[in-house]
């Protein structure tokens, strides 16, 4: 009999995170803990102006400076000065201006990069910024988006002509669908939502080592990126460095959010630099930099209207964006709105629906993915005008959603933007929630609070969201016109002495993937979660992989976890029947034994096979050495997680601040591997979309100045600013995946802003007051109650 | 961000303080919590030639009783004040004001003096110490003078404290008996600073008020006293409606500017609204 413990199913289980002691305590890695001999540290000139011609840039002063060794500007730089990539251009005739990483003669937003210095400390470089004479005369610079696509605005890029990106459309039901069924409707409601501009703000700020490693011409570029096999293609591409050259090492990495998503100018220049002189080139950004540099998110101006019949079903819904690229494309900038529009029909029905989407051009920071990437923004404006529509149908919120919903027998169901939703049980979480919520006892307490005219109105906001994860799949992507595909890889290797190394090409930056990835590898190999190490985020020991983003990482990454550890028990099978003497099909494979149908005593554990596939000694004929495979899926279909969330919320009417009393969530994520893992993920996702919702935005002057540029003026709320959360599930498994997962990722953040602005504007719907500005400030809910309590809007 | 250059030097006493402050020369500048000091180092938005750490001066530390009044060492930290019994006894608006400064880290570094010798008009601690008429010790190479609140604070970052000058230690006189205090802070996020803040210490002998002081932070360059609603609360009850309509007129004398977080208009308004809860809560109304 075998010594081995009872293998318990690891999935399901709340386990901690195996990661969390390093991370907690610091004793790890970051990318920059990393210190080379020789480095140089490389500090970066940034443009203080929104848009200027440079009139005369001398870096040569920088060069007196003690410990300075070089500095450059976009002359001196000359070819090394590749342009960042944009990956996704949505529409043949999009307008891509080039984006170098130090700016030609004109900077186009605040913080673009104008000049560096390569100096022995980063102290030196600091110090030698200050030498380096640069001179401006200031252009015209456009903020605001509709301005800027009206005739005669000033121009971002003169030589294109317009300041605007492209125009996309989509009308599944075809052209005039739409009209059609606004002519049958009793009622219509169009509101114009602004979707404000978010700063990713993670906890760890970008930094980069590249250096030449070895004599072979290796080039190994550590960075605090979430993208490491994806930045490994783009920067061969754009330094022309030979990519199988190039290995890009993400370590532990904290936080990303998608800001860190990208092929970043400060990158591009560490490996050409590095490459040039020789030697290791070390970068790390400030908070103020980081500010202004790192791609921003959201900053669509959102018109929305809806059709609906006067007893409250929907008819159709037509959506007209207008989108901020910022002053350049990156990585996806202009397909982030598209990733959002999809998801506005939602978790409805609806005969008829109208999409359009126009890219433009600002002087402010480009834009790319930040949390949810497109589709917290549908969410918004189809949760927010759902409660408009309520409102003027006379009808409860919560009633009109269950009359439009697509009911849990309806599924799969295609939708009216053409998705195909495979699972939902969309009754199931509402019901749960309106229970823990309490919902009609809060319902009462505002009917007494608005009869009594008490200074604090109490609000409840509904958000019935749904969501797509696992950006996938290949084919649908290259349809969308996006570079690259959908897929994941995993290898998994029994060792000799049973121990396993899972090699994952998905880059966790603070998600727990070593845990889960070990609960899913547990099971299907029957060896104990702590006997199975995850190798992630290295190029060299981990070559395929579309990384992190989108919630992508268990949806599809999982996938190929779960075939990879199948194809391991296949090969130990015909080993284990080879050596029982038996055939294969006579196993049976239960907790990492195999068993000889009928007679229980023959068995053989995995551990043990693992050792016979190294010895080699005695194998069937023809099966090859080693106990490993690899498998790389792409998937099916996307997956939709669903929600109910609930916010209550007091506003004191004289002072206008918003206080949330009470939240309370019931996710369907499908199957959870780790609970306590999805817990995590829902409360920081909650705090990120309560806080678009109440506190984050950054804010241009009319001059490009971003006022908001530190923590002092950007607003990331803390612990005591946020309600204890309540958070539950229902689990409806998803059908394109044998796992049954969905992905929790982004779901709290895209749920809970529009909870949270319907709750304020419920509070307030008694003053006449039917949308507030996001983020709803105190000075922010004060005037748009005065304005309704004037009588105007 | 890497500050430029400097010298430092940690005295053991304020005179070697004060010659110290003197030898560096026009570009040296006190540093005690650093909570204030070193993001506009790191900002590099000051640079000065050397640095005079007054943190472990014992003399700047520790809080006295003095009967009537009670004297704090500029150099106690935040959380030293709001922990200390004499200060929760006997100026707990101080203590209460204290406990709103910031967060845990930022309480247990900054110091009480340096949040006085900042003179940052968003700070909360200014108008405490205007509202209780407190008085300044300073130290310089002239010796030593004291200052009343009133003329302490000058204006935007700029207190009675002179280059060469060192803020040793502040007193407060005790309030006694029938009077209640309370301070209101008004922010946008947990711990970011006051839209506007106001510190009220109000008496109440038979139902009347019949005293009430009130400071008023981040209303103009400087703390200031909302003087009008201090002789409009003379003699009326303490009730919320008379003192609500006695605060009506908190933004006179205010010079309020606009921010993000605030214009004037607003910030007038919070005045008004945040006087009469200050007040009512002092007051037991
Ligand atoms: C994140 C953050 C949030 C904050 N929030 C608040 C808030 O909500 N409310 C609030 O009131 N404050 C807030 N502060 C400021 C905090 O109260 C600081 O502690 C205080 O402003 C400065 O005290 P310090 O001892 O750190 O002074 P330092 O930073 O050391 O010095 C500040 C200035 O005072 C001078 N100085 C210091 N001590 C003396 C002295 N004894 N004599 C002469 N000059 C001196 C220095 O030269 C310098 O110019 C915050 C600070 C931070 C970092």
């Amino acid at each position: 009999m075998t010594e081995l413990a009872e293998h318990v199913a690891a999935v399901g289980r709340p386990l901690k995170r195996k990661e969390d002691a390093r991370l907690l305590t610091g004793k790890t890695q970051w990318t920059d803990n990393i210190q080379l001999a020789g480095a140089l540290h490389m500090a970066i000139l940034r443009s203080p102006m929104g848009h200027a011609k440079i009139t005369k840039l001398d870096v040569s002063g920088a060069l007196k400076y003690p410990g300075v060794e070089a500095a450059y500007g976009a002359d001196e730089l000359g070819d090394l000065n590749g342009s960042v990539p944009c990956v996704w251009p949505v529409t043949d005739d999009m307008v891509a201006p080039d984006f170098p990483a130090l700016a030609k003669g004109e900077v186009r937003h605040m913080g673009d990069c104008v000049a560096l210095v390569l100096a022995g400390t980063a102290a030196q470089a600091a110090d030698a910024l200050e030498g380096i004479v640069v001179e401006y005369s200031a252009l015209p610079a456009v903020i605001d988006m509709e301005e800027a696509i009206k005739d005669g605005s000033p121009l971002v890029h003169s030589d294109k002509g317009t300041n605007k990106c492209y125009t996309y459309k989509l009308q599944p039901q075809g052209d005039g669908a739409y009209e059609a069924a606004k002519a049958k409707a009793d009622v219509v409601v169009k509101r114009r939502f602004v979707n404000q501009r978010l700063i990713p703000a993670f906890m760890e700020p970008r930094a980069v080592v590249a250096s030449p490693m070895g004599t072979s011409g290796e080039l190994t570029i550590w960075s605090a990126t979430q993208v490491p096999h994806v930045l490994r293609v783009l920067l061969a591409l754009v330094t022309g460095v030979s990519e199988n050259k190039l290995r890009v090492v993400a370590p532990d990495v904290g936080g990303g959010f998608g800001g860190k998503l990208q092929c970043y100018r400060e990158e591009i220049l560490c490996v050409a630099l590095a490459n040039k002189l020789g030697r290791p080139i070390k970068w790390n950004e400030t908070r103020s930099e980081d500010m202004m540099a790192t791609h921003h998110g959201r900053d669509q101006l959102q018109d929305i209207e809806i059709a609906a019949t006067k007893d409250g079903k929907l008819l159709g819904l037509k959506v007209d964006l207008i989108a901020n690229m910022g002053a350049y494309l990156q990585i996806i900038t202009p397909g982030i709105p598209l990733l959002g529009m999809f998801m506005y029909p939602a978790i409805y029905k609806m005969d008829a629906y109208d999409f359009s989407c126009i890219g433009v051009f600002t002087n402010t920071t480009p834009t790319d993915a930040y949390r949810g990437a497109g589709r917290p923004e549908a969410t918004y404006a189809i949760e927010r005008i759902m409660d408009e529509l309520a409102h003027e149908l006379g009808m409860e919120p919560m009633e009109l959603r269950k009359k439009n919903w697509i009911k849990h027998e309806e599924f799969p169901y295609t939708t009216a933007a053409g998705l195909t939703y495979d699972s939902g049980n969309y009754e199931a979480a509402t019901d749960k929630a309106m229970a823990l919520f309490k919902y009609d006892e809060l319902r009462a307490e505002q009917v007494k609070r608005r009869a009594s005219g008490d200074k604090v109105q109490l609000g409840i906001g509904i958000s019935t969201f749904t969501e797509m994860c696992g950006l996938a799949p290949s084919r649908t992507l290259g349809a969308l016109k996006y570079v690259a595909g959908g897929w994941e890889h995993c290898t998994i290797r029994v060792l000799p002495t049973g121990k396993v190394e899972l090699v994952t090409g998905t880059s966790p930056h603070g998600q727990g993937h070593e845990t889960a990835w070990s609960q899913i590898a547990s099971d299907t190999l029957g060896i104990p979660v702590d006997d199975i190490e995850v190798i992630h985020g290295d190029t060299r020991t981990s070559p395929y992989g579309m990384d992190t983003y989108g919630s992508r990482s268990l949806a599809v990454g999982g996938q190929a976890i779960l075939r990879a550890g199948e194809k391991v028990v296949e090969k130990a099978r015909l080993i284990a029947a080879h050596q029982l003497e038996c055939s294969a099909n006579d196993l049976e494979f239960d907790n990492g034994v195999f068993r000889v149908k009928g007679d229980p005593s023959k068995e053989k554990a995995i551990q043990a096979v693992a050792f016979e596939a190294f010895s080699a000694h005695d194998l069937p004929d023809g099966l090859e050495p080693t106990l490993q495979a690899e498998s790389t899926v792409d998937p099916q279909d996307f997956s939709y997680p669903h929600g109910t969330h609930l916010c209550a919320m007091e506003v004191d009417t004289e002072t206008g601040k918003s206080t949330i009393r009470s939240y309370v969530c019931v996710d369907d994520i499908g199957i959870q591997i780790n609970p306590l893992i999805v817990e995590g993920q829902v409360h920081g996702g909650l705090a990120q979309g309560i806080a678009q919702a109440l506190y984050e935005g950054a804010v241009y002057d009319s001059d490009g100045q971003l006022l908001t540029a530190s923590f002092a003026d950007y607003l990331v709320p803390s612990a005591p600013d946020l309600p204890s959360f309540v958070t539950d599930h229902t689990i409806t498994p998803s059908t394109t995946n044998p796992l049954g997962t969905k992905g929790v990722g982004e779901a709290g953040a895209i749920a809970s802003t529009p909870a949270v602005i319907n709750a304020i504007v419920d509070a307030l719907r008694p003053y006449g007051v039917n949308d507030v500005p996001m983020p709803a400030l105190p000075m922010t809910v004060w005037r748009t109650l005065n304005a309704a309590r004037q009588g105007g809007k | 961000m890497i500050p430029s250059k400097f010298d430092y030097v940690r005295p053991n006493s304020v005179d070697e303080a004060v010659a110290a402050l003197k030898a560096g020369g026009e570009d040296s500048k006190v540093i005690t919590g650093g909570q204030s000091m070193l993001p506009l180092l790191r900002l590099r938005l000051a640079a000065p030639s050397v640095l005079v750490d007054c943190a472990r001066i014992d003399e700047m530390k520790g809080i006295k009783d003095n009967g009537d009044s009670v004297t704090i060492g500029a150099a106690s930290t935040h959380w030293d004040v709001l922990n200390n019994e004499i200060v929760k006894t006997h100026v707990k608006l101080l203590a209460d004001a204290t406990a709103t400064v910031a967060d845990p880290q930022v309480r247990h570094r900054g110091t009480f003096g340096g949040a006085l010798a900042h003179g940052d008009p968003a700070g909360d601690l200014p108008a405490v110490v205007v509202a209780l008429d407190a008085t300044f010790e300073i130290a310089g190479a002239k010796g030593r003078r004291q200052v009343t609140a009133k003329d302490f604070f000058v204006d935007y970052f700029t207190t009675a404290v002179g280059p060469d000058e060192i803020l040793v230690s502040v007193t407060i006189p005790k309030l006694g008996k029938g009077w209640g205090t309370c301070y209101e802070k008004f922010n946008r996020s947990a711990n970011g600073w006051a839209i506007v803040g106001v510190a009220a210490a109000v008496k109440v002998e038979g139902g009347k008020i019949t005293e009430a002081r009130i400071g008023l932070t981040n209303c103009a360059s400087v703390p200031v006293r909302a003087s009008s609603v201090e002789s409009a609360l003379k003699g009326v009850s303490a009730s919320a409606t008379e003192i609500e309509s006695a605060s009506q007129s908190a933004a006179d004398g205010t010079r309020a500017t606009s921010d993000l977080g605030a214009d004037k208009e607003y910030r007038e308004h919070l005045m008004r609204v945040l006087t009469a809860r200050a007040v009512s809560c002092a007051a037991g109304a």
